[in-house]
């Protein structure tokens, strides 16, 4: 039985690590990204966003003032068991988030969409977003949040077979230059990309390619894997640097995940995760063990499973 | 109006002279020192639409607007605990920026991402007031550390805390580009302009989607704000 009162704990501290920590593979990436930048105004941007990542850890204060919008992805293995069950758990959730909010301190973002009330604690009608998601395996539940900023840089479009990869890179194109100009994305950026679902379907898989995959990870599918490699040079290409200025870092990386769709279309969204891409991510153990990481490891072989029976990896199978 | 090399540093008063700012070119980089107070659409709104009465002496204590909501909290006893600062982005706020400038003399526009050439002909000029972007976007935690104190808070109970106005005393606080001069130039649409020869290059072997969307533009100079 997990205890409830580790998984609040261990949330708060998850909150805390998101908004103030920046995560090591996106750090590593930017400052690549950085060395290879000539473009005068685009460099300081970078070099003064590498000093900002330094103050918030020396300070232990949050590294954006726009806090985003904090959600919650859950995973459990299939033998986890929560003290007080689910509802116990999202509570717990939703007690961090809020506590979070005030102690951290955290911006209150969260108001209602017509009559803008605020909670000021980012909690409210929907908010936190929980989602969950579940292995074959495994008595922990892994919490991660992510703190993914909110107005600008994501899309979605209707494609059709017929338009192939050609249309795939355009509206790519069109989503990295009408929401990088000036900036709007907070690139340069993790650039997450859904393809196939349904419309609610894409839009899921494309934040989660940007917010649950890390720089320098790569589909299995290698036909993928290309794609990605591609799509980060392209993105790159465009002229166009931090902020919108003359530069060549817009994208981090390009994850793209792919979900099976209508035969007759081909969904696509697009997502930008920031220059400030908050994300912590914790395994809590039934014994109470807690171990922190930053990796999500959201898309294991059983997410993205294509098969009507999971059939259990041989080098996973118990002992009988 | 180019720029070699590193852009240069100066500091500025948020209560700035017609000199100081007219010594600024685009692309310049600003720490900001005395009173700036936030304001976006919830005060916009409350002291515009509104016509509430607005809590402060303006300018003659600030003449710098922030677009911004800090991630701050009021304490029990009223203290405050500041954490980051972050602007917001800017562009929205157009339909009010001509009236509040002549409500409140502001001559310094601080935000995300600037304004439209048009708006600062429009509003800025005459006003003698320039436009000054936060860098990133955001460098939060660094301009935390650049408000020595929060002065006060006015309408966090009718506005919530990430609407409210707030009051920062900033020291050596920043940094902030120009990104709008006393003749109205705009940075930002400078770099578009110098942008846009790639963005046809980068789109060669590419193909427009076969469903079209009703209003769409494919004017790749145009831009979304």
């Amino acid at each position: 039985m997990i205890s409830i009162e580790v998984i609040q704990r261990t949330a708060e501290q998850l909150m805390a690590k998101a908004a103030i920590e920046i995560p090591q593979d996106y750090l590593a990436g930017l400052q690549t990204t950085a060395a290879e930048e000539d473009g005068d105004l685009s460099s300081f941007v970078l070099q003064a966003m590498l000093e900002n990542y330094e103050a918030a850890k020396e300070d232990r204060r949050a590294m954006c003032g726009d806090t985003g919008c904090p959600r919650w992805y859950v995973k459990m293995g299939n033998e986890a068991r929560i003290e007080g069950g689910p509802v116990a758990l999202e509570a717990a959730l939703r007690r961090a988030t809020a506590n979070a909010t005030s102690n951290i301190p955290l911006r209150p973002n969260r108001v209602h969409p017509l009559w803008r009330t605020d909670h000021d604690n980012n909690v409210g009608i929907g908010a936190p977003e929980i989602e969950y998601g579940f292995e074959p395996d495994g008595e922990w539940i892994d919490l991660i949040t992510v703190h993914k900023g909110g107005l600008f840089g994501t899309d979605y479009r209707m494609l059709f077979p017929s338009d192939g990869i050609e249309g795939i890179k355009r509206f790519f194109l069109d989503s990295l230059v009408a929401f990088g100009k000036r900036g709007l994305a907070c690139q340069p950026a993790i650039i997450g990309i859904g393809l196939g679902g349904s419309k609610d379907a894409c839009m899921v898989l494309g934040k989660r390619a940007a917010c649950l995959r890390t720089v320098g990870d790569r589909n299995p599918d290698p036909k993928i894997a290309a794609l990605e490699d591609e799509f980060k040079e392209l993105g790159n290409s465009i002229g166009m640097g931090a902020m919108g200025f003359v530069g060549k870092s817009m994208v981090i990386d390009c994850n793209i995940e792919v979900g099976y769709c209508h035969t007759g279309g081909m969904q696509m969204s697009v997502h930008a995760f920031c220059l400030s891409s908050r994300r912590a991510v914790a395994r809590v153990h039934a014994d109470g063990r807690v171990e922190f990481r930053t990796d999500p490891d959201w898309f294991t072989d059983y997410q993205r499973r294509e098969t009507v029976e999971w059939d259990i990896p041989e080098s996973q199978v118990k002992s009988a | 109006m180019g720029h070699s090399g590193k852009p240069s540093k100066v500091r500025l008063s948020t209560t700035p002279s017609a000199q100081a700012l007219s010594a600024l070119k685009l692309g310049d980089i600003v720490y900001l020192d005395g009173l700036m107070y936030t304001a976006r659409e919830g005060v916009y709104m409350r002291a515009l639409d509104d016509q509430a009465n607005i809590p402060m002496e303006l300018p003659a204590e600030s003449a710098a607007n922030f677009h911004c909501s800090p991630a701050a909290t009021i304490n029990a006893d009223g203290s405050f605990t500041m954490g980051a600062v972050t602007a917001t982005a800017s562009f929205r706020f157009s339909k009010w920026i001509g009236e509040w400038m002549a409500k409140s003399g502001a001559k310094l526009i601080v935000g995300k991402g600037g304004m439209s050439q048009a708006d600062y002909k429009q509003h800025f000029v005459p006003n003698g007031a320039i436009y000054l972007t936060t860098v990133g976007y955001g460098t939060g935690a660094l301009l935390g550390r650049g408000v020595e104190n929060v002065e006060a808070v006015h309408w966090n109970e009718e506005l919530g805390l990430a609407q409210a106005m707030w009051v920062l005393k900033c020291n050596n606080m920043g940094p902030f580009i120009v990104a709008s001069d006393l003749e109205g130039n705009c940075l930002f649409e400078r770099e578009n302009a110098k942008i846009s020869a790639f963005i046809e290059k980068a789109y060669e072997g590419t193909r427009p989607a076969t469903l079209k969307r009703y209003g769409e533009t494919d004017d790749r100079t145009d831009e979304v704000i």
